[in-house]
């Protein structure tokens, strides 16, 4: 019984949150929101019993993406959306972002009811369930151990790659 | 030195510790020092080259992910040619722009080792690291003159799509992983083919999203949009190496995906690989004819060249995969010393790249002219070059499957693509100079790599006999 209570709890944070990220008027309390959601749903990834997902939800999504948001708000210099623009009319009706975004929406609300209602509709799949972090690991360093040692060479190209385009005009090494 | 299990990626380690080493050798050297930075990139490709050789027929395997069969070590082979050729071209072109060298020899060796990897990878996840670690380099390549506007604006449209397409290629393996229920190449085959799934409608969604993938890197049409851009934005030499190291590697990739893993669904992809093919070739040469830019022209001309190739792959027999890998090599030395020429013709303050530079060429740079004419026909495809080889072994693979339509298209476009490349030739012989800027000298680096190639186009061309027979038996490995 607690157990469920709690869900409701996490459950209403993470939709009460994300409808506050549409709500707000300065991006920065969006994105605050956002993060806030994230975190309600790493939350319940732990009452599923999928702690690795809830960890990698915090250490991606809550770290270092929300960081990449905040420096996109901070440097495009938009603490507050313009009033004048703000309409109220129908959302699909308002120009471009806005009704792509509505459409998307819809979209998503249909597909949810789809495969929540239908019977039968997950397929079997192939793959092993995989869910603790110490699965996660062995798997990690045994079956995918090249693909991990590949991609310290991937980062490292992605930092030799940012610091050679981000390097100031005629500063030499 | 290396155990046995690490025999398949000797190749991959010869190249990234040259990357490696040309880092630390930028990293140590003195201001205003100069090092022969692209040596260490020729010994490394030179140690990968020997390691191929050694490695031919043994069909081993690293970690199970990673396979040196015959038909990855031709494409390794081939890599390594172009990767030869592009340090060879660079020198001269990094002191004319003042680039950074230690950094540029550093990716371009990067991204040697992530297209070797891309090409001997057995497994969807590596393919994607691979796959990664070439365009991230690739990437900074074409952006890397920050004094021009138009390469950045090329780098950043490149990297914007390419990341889409990223994301594309990704969710396919998602896909296929949920099916499956294993990323391994081997794996995937043996379930597909094990069980019926035909009508399985997660399965067709993998294998359109893996398509959009491939079909973005190896710019076929409708994914082609990036390729006029970025090609004609790059610096010449960059644009060199990406439309044949990285179309070399995607389309080793794609062949092993789509030909192995995939080939129980054959009925399902073929028909849409057709189309592909034959959009791709008509629009690369309709749209080629009106073009005034080289680079931009032949920028056309590698996505027709691009389609030629899919039409190897639609045709799937014995011929077709053989000559796929044929036309990889021939495309790649002709393309390839078609921009090192352009390249090399580039002065400090005009890239020299419309088709009115090039009036009179003849008169101020005689040998440069016959060379460029070469890798001209080559490319359009007329004896006795590589080019009317491979075109000739991808054409009669198509009416050997049957696919007489897809080789009647591929005639025509040929026939009309030997239009552009000829209007090249008739300026360079034909029309005077007049007012331009007299054209730079051609350092002897640059010439060697170009008689290299223009000798490897004609030995290919009249002799290929060699090499044919070691691509056919390159694809007795894995198909």
């Amino acid at each position: 019984m607690p157990e469920t209570l709690v869900f409701y709890l996490l459950a209403a944070l993470a939709i009460g949150a994300s409808a506050m990220v549409i709500g707000q008027r300065n991006p920065m309390y969006s994105v605050m929101m956002l993060i806030a959601s994230f975190g309600a749903l790493a939350a319940l990834y732990i009452q599923l019993d999928a702690p690795f997902v809830a960890v990698a939800q915090i250490i991606i999504y809550a770290g270092a993406i929300m960081v990449l948001f905040l420096f996109v708000v901070m440097l495009l210099n938009a603490p507050q959306e313009d009033r004048a623009e703000w309409d109220r009319s129908h959302p699909l009706r308002q120009p471009g972002v806005t009704r792509f975004g509505t459409l998307m929406a819809l979209l998503l609300v249909i597909e949810l009811t789809w495969a929540l209602t239908g019977p039968g509709r997950a397929v079997e799949s192939g793959a092993a369930p995989v869910s603790s972090v110490r699965e996660v690991g062995r798997v990690l360093f045994t079956d995918y151990m090249f693909a991990f040692e590949a991609t310290s060479i991937l980062i490292l190209v992605a930092m030799l790659g940012a610091v050679l385009l981000a390097r100031r005009e005629g500063e030499q090494p | 030195m290396f155990n046995s299990a690490f025999d398949a990626i000797v190749p991959l380690l010869c190249v990234t510790l040259a990357a490696l080493a040309s880092m630390s050798a930028e990293a140590f050297r003195g201001k205003g020092e100069r090092m022969p930075i692209g040596g260490l990139g020729i010994v490394g490709l030179a140690g990968a080259a020997v390691s191929c050789v050694l490695l031919w027929n043994r069909n081993t395997s690293s970690f199970g992910v990673i396979v040196a069969d015959n038909f990855g070590l031709f494409v390794t082979m081939t890599l390594i040619i172009v990767g030869l050729l592009t340090i060879m071209f660079s020198s001269q072109v990094l002191d004319l722009h003042d680039l950074p060298r230690g950094e540029y020899y550093t990716l371009v060796l990067f991204a040697i080792a992530g297209m070797i990897m891309m090409a001997t990878a057995n497994d969807l996840l590596v393919l994607f690291i691979a796959l990664e670690i070439m365009s991230l380099a690739v990437y900074v390549l074409t952006g890397i003159r920050r004094d021009d506007q138009r390469s950045s604006e090329a780098a950043f449209k490149y990297f914007l799509l390419g990341a889409f397409s990223s994301a594309f290629f990704l969710y396919g393996i998602a896909f296929t992983y949920g099916v499956t229920g294993s990323t391994r190449l081997d794996r995937v085959g043996t379930f597909l083919a094990a069980q019926s799934m035909a009508d399985n409608p997660l399965l067709l969604v993998a294998l359109g999203l893996l398509l959009v993938g491939f079909a973005f890197k190896i710019s076929a049409v409708p994914f082609h949009m990036w390729t006029p851009d970025a090609y004609e934005g790059a610096p010449a030499i960059v644009t060199g190496f990406m439309s044949t190291g990285v179309k070399a590697a995607a389309f080793a990739a794609f062949a092993r995906v789509f030909l192995s893993a995939f080939e129980p669904f054959s009925a399902d992809w073929a028909p849409v690989v057709w189309v592909i093919a034959a959009a791709t070739m008509i629009l690369g040469t309709v749209v080629g004819v009106a073009q005034s830019n080289l680079k931009r022209m032949l920028a056309y001309s590698s996505i027709a060249h691009g389609g030629y190739l899919l039409v190897g792959l639609v045709a799937a027999n014995q011929v077709g995969k053989a000559a796929i890998l044929f036309y990889l090599l021939a495309y790649a030395v002709t393309n390839l010393a078609a921009f090192g020429v352009i390249a090399m013709l580039g002065a400090r303050d005009r890239a020299n790249d419309e088709l009115r530079d090039y009036a009179g060429l003849w008169q101020s740079h005689p040998a440069l002219a016959a060379l460029m004419t070469v890798c001209l026909l080559s490319l359009g495809g007329i004896p006795p070059t590589v080019g009317f080889i491979g075109k000739w072994y991808i054409f009669s693979a198509a009416v050997g499957s049957g696919y007489y339509g897809l080789a009647i298209i591929g005639v025509l476009t040929s026939v009309i693509s030997v239009f552009f490349y000829l209007r090249v030739v008739v300026m360079m012989y034909m029309a005077e100079r007049d007012g331009a800027p007299a054209l730079p000298r051609v350092g002897a680096v640059g010439m060697t790599a170009l008689a290299i190639a223009i000798f490897a186009i004609f030995y290919l061309g009249i002799l290929p006999t060699a090499v044919l027979d070691l691509a056919a038996a390159s694809i007795s490995t894995i198909f």
